[in-house]
């Protein structure tokens, strides 16, 4: 299963909120991370471009169960394609809209996002959620026109090359390689039923004269 | 669904991963082998064989009582990228409170104005515990349609009732062997006869010869080194156990318990899903080099007053030192260790207090606020309740009664219950204490309170 971390720039929150930030005594309750991709190459113009436009992708998925306790609070996330409402396919940038209507937390975000790319169309979230959670998270994501052009790669995968024919007198690769992988299995089991239990001493070089104490 | 089987599939390879390092791995292979001289096994079907004779010998039942064992204290699967700290305590604070100062979330907007969250309690953390609606579900098998022991076995009621029935289900479960079926029997209670035994099969205890002779080389080691947690032990031992009246004849085997406990290493095993973490140290002269570093006292658990608390009561049930030993280790590192560790557990002490305190404020104000106002918060009284699981608080049977109940739901949650319980219980005498010490006073002696009425009228019964 081979991930491929997709670089990306998370932008700082902003918090959605009616009238002056500063006087006003509420708090927040709705912020919004922007999370653009450095990496993506930049829309051309051609004749047949149309304008990118926000597709919501994940609508009102809850992180926390109970948004006034703290179960969930801290938890690490992942949101996978398959949950994803839409095409992943072509994204150029993702926002992220988290609301918390309880007012016991003094703030609110969502932390260590990471993107992950699984095969050329794949697109993984993973994230870890800070200090009081929000109650239920709307992302939405833009979607580029088919008019961008993306890296071959992504679109075409690579196709397996053909091995060289053989020279003579050497033997079947085939029938070798399914041999080593005979033996390669038995040493694999034995490793394998190594155990995990423990010896049980505590005592090193027959002596348990201590030097200090210290909680880590 | 993807995420789910995925789940599955890890914590099937990681119980695989503990269990083959176990006696029973060994047991199950050698039968296999012996297996084989049989005329039922067939060359062509030879696995469907075997797993056939495994089912008819009963080695089925014992590989699925292991299985159902790990399970109860297995951890959640965690997230690839979360470190292994966040696998014992997800709460940053919690962990950062190991050793505590006050325990605040900061995060926390706790402000002075009453608001619909104000907590009038000591404990100011917003941890999600049950409400009586929730305790109701959850404890559904205590209803007041069910039969109890501790309620339907007392000599007013005629034993064809309920007893002389649920006797018969409780040897039908032994005979089976099933852990499963014993935990969900023994939510009734468990009839006295059959008590050691069945505690035995849900904790899966079986007494191997190794398990003896590791409490044999255990016993060695007390013999060989010296520890300054001993004098601990012995000094808890004389001033808890030895002055209690039921208890004092069992010194010598509590002894016998916890010296080898302290040097018992396999208990380590379970500061992996513990908040806490050992404290380490290093052999003199080697300070810094980790090959020499060691964990102080061996199991890593520092025994506090009231610790042998704990194993008292086990003693009036087994009488072999090596099986009270496994017994007590069992329930130490499944249930024990969460009352005096700070963790956001909801079998954790802190949980149980802010259950504790919650109930009361919500099912009793009056009482709370009056007891407040005298500047007796009622936690001070419950606290050293539920640390020590009521041992020594209640009379021995209604005791094991309680310690049935907290085994066959798999939580301490039931500690909090019945602490409420207790005030909701003597609420009039204690509407008219008016100090701390009055209030200390009324709740002195539980020794005559019978634990499952009480839990019944404070769940089911009590018009709210």
């Amino acid at each position: 299963m081979s991930r491929v971390s997709v670089p990306c720039h998370v932008k700082g929150t902003v918090a959605l909120q009616v009238g002056d930030v500063r006087t006003s005594q509420g708090r927040p309750g709705v912020l919004v991370i922007d999370v653009t991709f450095p990496s993506v190459a930049p829309f051309e113009h051609t004749s047949t471009h149309t304008p990118a436009k926000w597709v919501t992708c994940l609508r009102d998925y809850c992180l926390m169960p109970d948004p006034h306790s703290e179960e969930g609070a801290q938890e690490y996330v992942s949101l996978f394609k398959h949950q994803m409402l839409c095409d992943m396919g072509k994204v150029l940038e993702l926002r992220l809209i988290l609301r918390q209507p309880s007012p016991l937390w003094l703030s609110f975000t969502v932390e260590e996002l990471q993107i992950y790319k699984q095969g050329p169309k794949d697109l993984g979230i993973w994230f870890q959620v800070s200090p009081t959670l929000p109650a239920s998270g709307q992302y939405a994501f833009a979607l580029q026109s088919p008019s961008m052009t993306f890296p071959k790669w992504l679109s075409h995968p690579v196709p397996c090359e053909q091995p060289a024919p053989l020279l003579e007198g050497l033997p079947d690769p085939s029938r070798v390689s399914s041999e080593v992988q005979q033996m390669w299995a038995l040493t694999e089991m034995i490793r394998a039923s190594h155990t995990s239990t423990r010896i049980g001493r505590f005592d090193v070089d027959g002596c348990y004269d201590l030097n200090l104490l210290s909680y880590t | 669904m993807l995420q789910e089987e995925s789940d599955l599939a890890l914590i099937i390879a990681q119980i695989v991963q503990k269990l083959k390092g176990s006696n029973l791995y060994a047991q199950l292979e050698r039968q296999a082998w012996a297996s084989l001289q049989r005329p039922e096994i067939k060359l062509e079907s030879l696995k469907e064989d075997i797993k056939e004779f495994f089912k008819i010998s009963g080695w089925e039942k014992k590989l699925q009582n292991a299985v159902y064992s790990e399970l109860s204290v297995f951890p959640l699967p965690s997230h690839p990228a979360a470190p292994p700290e966040h696998l014992k305590e997800p709460l940053v604070y919690m962990r950062k409170a190991q050793v505590l100062i006050n325990l605040r979330n900061p995060n926390y907007e706790n402000g002075d104005s009453h608001s619909f969250r104000t907590h009038l309690g000591l404990i100011q953390v917003p941890l999600k515990v049950k409400d009586i609606p929730e305790l109701k579900e959850f404890f559904v098998e205590l209803g007041l349609t069910a039969g109890q022991l501790g309620i339907d076995d007392s000599t007013q009621v005629p034993p064809e009732l309920f007893e002389n029935e649920h006797v018969r289900i409780g040897q039908k479960v032994l005979s089976e062997q099933d852990s499963a079926a014993a935990q969900q029997y023994i939510r009734q209670g468990s009839p006295t006869a059959l008590r050691a035994e069945l505690w035995a099969l849900i904790l899966n205890i079986s007494s191997q010869p190794e398990d003896i002779l590791y409490y044999e080389q255990l016993k060695t080691n007390v013999i060989q080194h010296d520890l300054l947690v001993d004098s601990l032990i012995y000094k808890d031992v004389k001033l808890t156990a030895s002055n209690d009246d039921y208890y004092f004849v069992f010194e010598d085997y509590l002894y016998q318990v916890l010296l080898c406990f302290s040097r018992d290493t396999s208990v380590l095993g379970h500061f992996a899903y513990n908040s806490a973490s050992p404290p380490k140290s290093y052999i003199r002269g080697k300070l810094g080099l980790e090959e020499y570093a060691v964990f102080y006292p061996p199991n890593g658990v520092i025994p506090f007053h009231g610790f042998s608390m704990y194993v008292a009561p086990l003693c009036f049930l087994y009488h072999e030192p090596s099986k009270l030993y496994q017994i007590f280790r069992e329930m130490y590192v499944r249930f024990f260790f969460r009352l005096h560790s700070i963790s956001s557990h909801p079998s954790g002490i802190v949980s149980l207090c802010l259950l504790f305190e919650t109930l009361l404020q919500t099912y009793l104000p009056q009482l709370f606020y009056h007891l407040r106002e005298i500047g007796a918060q009622p936690l001070r009284i419950s606290f050293k309740w539920m640390v020590r699981a009521f041992s020594g608080y209640l009379a021995t049977d209604q005791l094991l009664l309680l310690w049935d109940r907290i085994l066959g739901y798999n939580s301490l949650e039931i500690l909090a219950v019945l602490a409420a319980a207790v005030f909701a219980f003597r609420a009039v005498n204690l509407m008219e204490v008016t100090s701390l010490a009055a209030a200390e006073a009324v709740l002195a002696d539980l020794s005559t309170l019978k634990v499952m009425p009480l839990l019944q009228i404070f769940l089911f019964a009590t018009v709210t």
